[in-house]
C-alpha cells in the first residue's frame, strides 16, 4: 500500500504471470529443490550443537591450579541484574588473600546475559559452552562452587576469544 | 449369484482396508514431505526413519475424550464425521484399478461396482460429502466452525460446476458415462506414438477438473473451510479424539479418491504405454495394470502434497473471482471448442 491508500506495484503482472500455470510451476521448482537441500534441525539427542566460542552457555568459575581465580570482590553479585549471585568472602593464604567461602548462583534465576563476565576483574568468572540445564527443584538450581567450578583448560576457547573481542 | 455376493464383499475389504492404509501412510508423507520442503528432518523417531508414527498418531487419537460441547446439537455433532468418512470411502467403488483379472477360473472387473452412469455417481458423492462439513459446522454452536461450513459449501457449489464441465469434456471424446470404457478409449494412440490419454485430448479440461478437485478435498490452496489462521481450524474445531480422526482420515481418503478419479478421467487409467508389445500372460497383464493404476495415483498424491506447501492460501474473494469468473467460463469454453472439434472431425 502506498501512503495514499492506493495499491502500487512496481510492475504490472504480465500475461502468463497472470494465468497462475507458470508461476505454480516455477514455485514447484522451488519447493522441490528445497526438499534436497541439507537439513537445518538436528537429531537431537544424538547429534549435539557445537556452539561457538561467542555463545553464553552457563557462568562458570574458572579454577587455575587447583583453585578459583575468584577474589569474592562481589563485582559480578552487583551487576548480576537478575539477582542470581551471592558471594560470600573469606580470607585465605595464598598471595591473592581473598577467595569466596560460598558462591552460589541461582540458574533458575540467571538470563544469561553475561554481565558478570563483563566485569569480573580478574577473568574468573566465564560463559561456558553449556546450554543442557535441567532441574527437578527449585533447591536442584542453585549451583554452589562444587557445580561452578570448572578447569581452566576447558574454558580456552572462551578465555581467548574473550581476550580479543573485550 | 452366491459367488457374485462373495466377490464383491472380498473386492469391498481390499478395497476399503487398502484407502484406509493409503490414508494413513499419507498422513507420514505429508509431514516428511512438508519438513524436507522447509530443510527440516520431520518424524523420525517412532520405528526406523519415523515410519510408525502414524501407528502412534492414531493410537493417541483413539486413547484421546470425546468432548461435545454443551451447546452442541449432539445427534448431528456425531453424524457429521460418519458422512463424512463413508461418502470418502464409497466414492471409491467405481474407480476401476484395472480392466479384469483371472483368479481361480473366475474372471472378475477390478472395481467394486459397474455402474453404467460412473461419472454420475462420483460427482453425485462429492456433493455429498460437503454435508458433513457443513453440519459439522453448524451442529458444533460454535461461530468459526459455522464459518467454516458455509464457506465449504459456497465453496463447493463454485467448484463442482467447473467440475462437472470438465468432466463432460471427457464424456464427449469417450462417448461413455462408464469408467471402465472411458479407460479403454485412452488406450489407443495418437499418431501412433501418443498415448491417447484424456490430458493430450483435453488440457484445458485436466487443468480445470484438478483445481476443482483441490477445491473439492479441501486442500490448499483452497483449504478455506479449515484455514488455521483465521478459523481455527474451521469446522473441526470442537472435534477430538476419534470423531476428529474421522475428520482427518476422510480428508486424505478424498484426497486418494481425487487422485483415483484423476487418473481414471485424464491419465489413462490402469494403461501402460506400449504394454501390449510386451506379450504377456493375461494374469501378468492384470498385475501390472493395477500396479500401473497404483504409480501413476501415487504421482498424483505427491502432487497434491508438494502443492499444498508450495502455494499460499486464496483469500475467500479472490477463491469466488476464481470459481466464477476464471474457471467456469474457461470450462464452457473447453467444452464448445470440443464440440466443434468433434463435429467437425465426425462430419
Amino acid at each position: 500500500m502506498g501512503s495514499n491508500g492506493k495499491i502500487t506495484r512496481s510492475k504490472d503482472l504480465t500475461f502468463l504471470e497472470r494465468m497462475y500455470i507458470t508461476e505454480i510451476v516455477k514455485g514447484l521448482r522451488l519447493t522441490i529443490s528445497q526438499m534436497f537441500k541439507p537439513k537445518f534441525t538436528y537429531r537431537y539427542p544424538e547429534e549435539r550443537f557445537e556452539p561457538a566460542e561467542s555463545f553464553r552457555g552457563r557462568p562458570v568459575l574458572v579454577e587455575e591450579n587447583g583453585v578459583e581465580r575468584c577474589v569474592a570482590c562481589g563485582l559480578c553479585s552487583r551487576v548480576c541484574p537478575a539477582l542470581a549471585i551471592e558471594v560470600q568472602a573469606s580470607e585465605t593464604e595464598l598471595e591473592k588473600e581473598r577467595y569466596p567461602i560460598k558462591f552460589e548462583i541461582n540458574m533458575v534465576r540467571c538470563i544469561f546475559c553475561g554481565f558478570c563476565e563483563e566485569v569480573c576483574p580478574e577473568e574468573a568468572i566465564v560463559m561456558s559452552n553449556e546450554y543442557e540445564l535441567v532441574f527437578s527443584s527449585q533447591e536442584e538450581a542453585v549451583f554452589g562452587k562444587e557445580k561452578l567450578l570448572t578447569p581452566m583448560e576447558k574454558l580456552r576457547g572462551r578465555l581467548e576469544f574473550l581476550r580479543n573481542h573485550r | 449369484m452366491g459367488t457374485v455376493l462373495l466377490v464383491s464383499v472380498i473386492k469391498f475389504l481390499i478395497f476399503v482396508l487398502s484407502i484406509l492404509t493409503t490414508a494413513i501412510i499419507l498422513v507420514y508423507l505429508e509431514r516428511r514431505i512438508s519438513a524436507f520442503i522447509q530443510n527440516r528432518l520431520g518424524p523420525n523417531r517412532v520405528g526406523p526413519f519415523g515410519l510408525l508414527q502414524p501407528v502412534a498418531d492414531v493410537v493417541k487419537l483413539l486413547l484421546k475424550e470425546d468432548i461435545v460441547p454443551r451447546n452442541a446439537y449432539k445427534a448431528i455433532h456425531d453424524l457429521a464425521p460418519i458422512i463424512s468418512i463413508s461418502v470418502a470411502l464409497s466414492t471409491f467403488a467405481v474407480v476401476p484399478i484395472g480392466d479384469t483379472i483371472e483368479l481361480f477360473g473366475y474372471t472378475t472387473k477390478l472395481m467394486i461396482a459397474d455402474v453404467n452412469v460412473g461419472i454420475m455417481y462420483i460427482l453425485a458423492m462429492t456433493s455429498m460429502g460437503v454435508y458433513g462439513i457443513t453440519l459439522a459446522g453448524w451442529s458444533s454452536n460454535n461461530k468459526y466452525s459455522l464459518l467454516g461450513g458455509l464457506r465449504s459449501s459456497a465453496q463447493m457449489i463454485s467448484y463442482e460446476l467447473s467440475m462437472g464441465l470438465a468432466v463432460i469434456g471427457v464424456l464427449m471424446i469417450a462417448g461413455t458415462l462408464r469408467l471402465d470404457r472411458i479407460v479403454l478409449h485412452q488406450t489407443t494412440y495418437l499418431g501412433g506414438w501418443l498415448p491417447a490419454w484424456n490430458i493430450f485430448l483435453q488440457p484445458v479440461g485436466f487443468i480445470t477438473f484438478v483445481t476443482a478437485a483441490f477445491a473439492e478435498t479441501n486442500r490448499l490452496p483452497f483449504d478455506l473451510p479449515e484455514a488455521e489462521p483465521e478459523l481455527v481450524g474451521g469446522y473441526h474445531t470442537e472435534y477430538t479424539g476419534l470423531k476428529f480422526g474421522l475428520f482427518f482420515l476422510s480428508e486424505y481418503a478424498n484426497m486418494v479418491t481425487a487422485s483415483a478419479v484423476i487418473t481414471t478421467l485424464f491419465l489413462g487409467g490402469w494403461h501402460l504405454p506400449y504394454a501390449e508389445s510386451l506379450g504377456l500372460s493375461p494374469f501378468a497383464v492384470s498385475i501390472l495394470q493395477v500396479l500401473t493404476f497404483l504409480a501413476k495415483v501415487a504421482v498424483v498424491l505427491l502432487f497434491f502434497i508438494v502443492i499444498r506447501w508450495t502455494l499460499p492460501r486464496f483469500r475467500y474473494d479472490q477463491l469466488m473471482d476464481i470459481g466464477w469468473k476464471f474457471m467456469l467460463p474457461i470450462a464452457i469454453a473447453n467444452l464448445l471448442a470440443t464440440g466443434v472439434v468433434l463435429l467437425l472431425l465426425n462430419s
